[in-house]
């Protein structure tokens, strides 16, 4: 049986769970089981916490036995990428500076998830503070992916990803700051959707670049995505930059196939630093989509190419701020020393890895007095001429389609000692984020000589997810799933 | 040259805690006093994922005083981040705002030497407080960090270098602290730190265009400490300049135990503070609605008032300061004038015992106007049996002790204690024959010209009345008798 429950998708799960065909109780096992089994080889987990869902799942079970369950999430494992903040559950975000952090509160989304029902089973695998595209920067190991361990998962959300090609859980979430649930949801065959910033609260988010920051969920289905974001999206007063705009409802028309939807393709995107082999799965799916009825628009987003540039300065100017908390002062890591400032420096440089540093000594620089027109300033220009660029498209398609990333995913160690190509990984999903903008990861298929899974990446209107989401599942009913990944059995 | 030589240029840059009940980004009650740390959570602490969440107290408090010190308000100010290292900053920055505050302009006036003068102000804008390193509790010598204050909302009022000279600056200080208090945004304590100022200090040849290097001023926690600091810090660049010596620009601590200045940091040592826009909060819309809803709602102003008690009520300046020094006193006073009545003669006695007794006995009771027993309208009924001469000074005050202390009304006291005065013609007639009987000495010493004596009449009578003689009716009869 357990075998089986791992093949359910979640909304299978959910049916079965409400039919009350299986249990949380046994479906937890079979996550934990198969969480210890596989994860010595993936390393998607920082952390189980398989007592706590064990009770999460019997009450789960109490209440379907009740006919009370509280939502389609409830008694379904899920799992969190470790920049949550679990209250008495420790969260690290991937560093060595947060080692044993016990907070004393929920993350805005854990909250959701628990009141929907949900079991936790644990803490998901990460780059540190999130800054990485690859998921080697872990304080704690690297994670590796489930279509060939050799390889990366993609970053940061690498584990939450990994989870879901392992089949270790039935949904995920992650953060996507520059492409950071797309790229490892590409990487790793499985459906990733970073919301419009702002509708999902990042209160209990550990934040890297605020402005960019957005959780979101990742399913190994367009629907398991759907079900996810609606438990997680929606206003929360301690997130001001949370919008008010009502929730849509995600599943009611993600059956509506692609018929009459105007794709937007943008010139920039096919037009070169593209791997040829991702470029024929990209160009197949938007060859799919005309036959489904939709039509393609060449558009343009001529100031996309600022984009990585923009980011790099934006990303760590905020992070650098960000980061300056981690001071040994009263939570976390501190280093002993015989002052404030030795313990400032020591504390500092033990704890956060070369990227987290990297990244720190950046945005000081960006932000210096003399230097803060030329690049925060002007970065934050760019990034108004992004979002106009997709304004403009908007006026004419309903989606904007094009790659995820311009690889497969890339073996461990391929980019590490250089962070510029690793930095590049990043070059279509940036944008989405330079421009507050919902943008999705959906499977399209495996590259032709590699055998790995390409994305495909959708970006939409500001607060359009269902147009998204929708554009998805027609991609994904056509053509049918993945085969399983074979890099763990 | 010596200092009389030399112009001083002043600048403030005020920081008051604004009087909101919990803090600027969450819930934490604001009061002062508590054991260190009682009043914290994650968001004041700064705990990883935390964000800021507006309280909209400050803003209205913010909005408030702009208008109040004439200063226009952006209808979109933003928020901004000053970074820098130190342990009572849980962030490692500061939310405050830098490029577009919420309020700009304005100006406070004061008057000096008889003088008036405009202070021009820079800026109002809007923070955090931090909190405080605390040295020398724990017994391993280490130092701790009390966050109670962290995140108490701070609004910083920057004036222009208008101050030419620590009087205007002690002025300017105590006018912009009676106008923060009079609204109601803040509670004017400079000791517990509620209420702080920097100064910025220059000098420069007298008459010369050019303002010399400024250094700030910080830590003056009173008027006397603010007198101290800028006297000692003109003392001290004149000193320089004279011997053919530079100002350097740097930041300066008042020693208060020493009353002097010490240099804290220099220009190379200063921070970076790497300013940029706040990405967890949205820029501050302010509704034009909502600005003139919060004009409608001032009060009349300190000065207002007190201008308006010499113009109207011609009572001298110095009264009519007194009345204004705190709002509560100067609405207390209005309604008393209202029952006793605003000509000149009543406003003065009101004004009189206001100043005099009243604020005598609020002094000792400690109790502010809300929680004095007597009444406005008992005052008002006091001052009408005085100004009916029913009771005279002496009973008039023992009247007042009373009612302040238990509530009840005068008369009724003036009644019971039997303090009305004697004004009957033939009771002090009486009183006035049996003293002149008994004085044949002093008589003849006056009549020979000793008018001094007269006071002692008075007094001999007075007692033979047991104090009650209507003075005015008692002098007459006595000159009467002795110069008849």
């Amino acid at each position: 049986m357990s075998a089986s429950i791992l093949e359910l998708d979640l909304r299978a799960l959910s049916g079965a769970l409400a039919a009350r065909e299986v249990s949380s109780r046994e479906a937890t096992a079979a996550a934990l089981e198969r969480i210890r089994a596989t994860d010595g080889q993936v390393g998607a987990f920082l952390r189980v916490t398989a007592e706590q869902a064990r009770a999460a799942a019997a009450a789960a079970d109490e209440r379907a036995a009740r006919g009370a369950r509280l939502s389609p999430l409830d008694g379904v494992p899920l799992a969190v990428k470790d920049i949550f903040l679990t209250e008495g559950v420790e969260t690290t975000a991937g560093s060595r500076i947060l080692e044993g952090y016990l907070p004393p509160y929920d993350a805005a989304v854990v909250e959701r998830l628990r009141a929907a029902g949900a079991v936790l089973l644990g803490k998901l695998n990460m780059d540190e503070f999130a800054m990485g595209s690859s998921n080697e920067n872990s304080a704690y190991g690297p994670c590796r992916n489930p279509w060939d361990l050799a390889r990366t998962p993609g970053g940061s959300s690498g584990g939450s990803a990994a989870a879901l090609a392992a089949r270790q859980a039935w949904g995920t979430l992650g953060t996507d700051t520059g492409g950071s649930i797309r790229e490892p949801a590409a990487f790793c065959g499985v459906v990733g959707l970073k919301p419009t910033y702002g509708r999902v609260s990042r209160y209990g988010v550990i934040a890297f670049a605020s402005s960019l920051d957005q959780p979101g969920p990742l399913a190994r289905t367009v629907a398991d995505t759907a079900l996810l974001l609606q438990a997680v999206a929606g206003h929360d007063e301690r997130d001001m930059t949370s919008s008010a705009r009502p929730v849509d409802d995600y599943l009611a028309g993600l059956e509506g196939g692609a018929r009459g939807l105007r794709i937007g393709v943008p010139r920039e995107w096919l037009a070169g630093g593209l791997d040829a082999g991702v470029e024929v799965r990209v160009r197949e799916a938007l060859r799919r989509y005309e036959r489904m009825g939709a039509t393609l628009v060449e558009v343009s987003l001529p100031h996309s190419r600022y984009g990585i540039a923009a980011y790099y300065l934006i990303a760590p100017a905020e992070a650098s701020s960000n980061l300056a908390r981690y001071d040994g002062v009263r939570f976390g890591l501190r280093a002993p020393a015989r002052g404030l400032r030795e313990m400032y420096q020591q504390t500092r440089a033990r704890g956060f890895g070369a990227e987290p540093k990297r990244r720190i000594m950046l945005g000081t620089y960006a932000l210096s007095a003399g230097y803060y027109d030329a690049y925060y300033l002007r970065a934050q220009k760019v990034r108004t001429l992004v979002r106009r660029d997709f304004d403009e498209a908007f006026t004419r398609c309903d989606v904007v389609a094009g790659p995820v990333a311009p690889t497969v995913a890339f073996r461990l160690g391929e980019k590490v000692e250089d962070p510029l190509q690793m930095y590049l990984a990043d070059v279509f999903t940036i944008t989405a984020n330079l421009a507050a903008l919902p943008g999705l990861s959906v499977p399209c298929g495996l590259h032709p000589e590699q055998g790995l899974p390409v994305g495909l990446q959708l970006v939409g209107r500001p607060f359009d997810e269902a147009t998204l989401l929708r554009a998805a599942r027609a991609l994904e009913r056509e053509q049918g799933p993945l085969p399983p990944p074979p890099g763990v059995a | 040259m010596a200092v009389s030589d030399h112009d001083v240029v002043l600048g403030l840059e005020v920081h008051a805690q604004l009087l909101t009940r919990s803090k600027i980004f969450c819930g934490c009650s604001t009061a002062f006093g508590a054991e260190p740390n009682a009043h914290v959570c994650p968001v004041c602490l700064g705990l990883p994922g935390v964000l800021p969440s507006l309280n909209r107290r400050v803003v209205e408090m913010a909005v408030r005083t702009g208008l109040a010190l004439g200063c226009s308000v952006r209808p979109r100010s933003v928020w901004a981040r000053k970074n820098y290292f130190y342990p009572d900053l849980p962030k490692g920055y500061q939310i405050s705002q830098y490029e577009l505050p919420i309020c700009e302009g304005g100006g406070l006036d004061i008057t000096v030497g008889g003088a008036e003068k405009r202070v021009r102000l820079t800026r109002i804008h809007m923070e955090e407080d931090a909190g405080k390193n605390v040295h020398g509790l724990a017994a391993d010598g280490s130092s701790g960090v009390d966050l109670n204050r962290a995140g108490v909302p701070l609004l910083e009022i920057v004036s222009e270098p208008d101050l030419r000279s620590v009087d205007e600056a002690v002025e300017y200080l105590k006018e912009l602290r009676r106008l923060l208090v009079w609204l109601g945004v803040n509670d004017g304590n400079l000791e517990e730190g509620s209420f702080r100022c920097d100064a910025n200090v220059s000098v420069k040849p007298r008459g010369a265009e050019k303002l010399g290097q400024r250094c700030e001023i910080k830590n003056m926690n009173s008027f006397r400490f603010l007198r101290q600091a800028v006297d000692y810090e003109v003392r001290r660049q004149v000193e320089i300049v004279e011997a053919g010596g530079r100002v350097e620009q740097e930041t300066r601590l008042f020693d208060p135990d020493r009353g002097e200045t010490r240099a804290m940091r220099s220009k190379e040592d200063a921070h970076d503070y790497r300013y940029f826009p706040e990405p967890d909060l949205p820029p501050v819309r302010v509704e034009e609605a909502f600005v003139e809803e919060q004009r409608r709602a001032l009060p009349e102003l300190p000065q207002a008032r007190e201008r308006r008690y010499v113009r109207e009520l011609s009572l001298p300046a110095a009264d009519a300061a007194l009345l204004t020094a705190e709002r509560q006193v100067a609405d207390y006073f209005e309604e008393v004038l209202a029952r006793h009545g605003r000509t000149p003669e009543a406003a003065k006695r009101a004004a009189n015992w206001m100043n005099g007794e009243v604020a005598r006995l609020a002094n000792e009771s400690g109790l502010a106007p809300p929680s004095w027993k007597l009444r406005p309208e008992g005052l008002a009924e006091l001052l009408g049996l005085v100004a009916a001469g029913t009771v005279g000074g002496p009973g008039a005050k023992q009247a007042l002790e009373e009612a302040f202390r238990t509530g009840a009304a005068p008369a009724a006291v003036v009644q019971e204690k039997g303090l009305a005065q004697v004004s009957d013609q033939g009771a002090i007639e009486a009183a006035v024959d049996a003293v002149l009987a008994r004085s044949p000495g002093e008589v003849e010493r006056y009549r020979a010209g000793n008018k001094k004596l007269m006071g002692f009449f008075v007094g001999q009578v007075m007692k033979e009345m047991k104090g009650k003689g209507n003075p005015a009716v008692v002098n007459a009869l006595l000159q009467k008798r002795l110069e008849g």
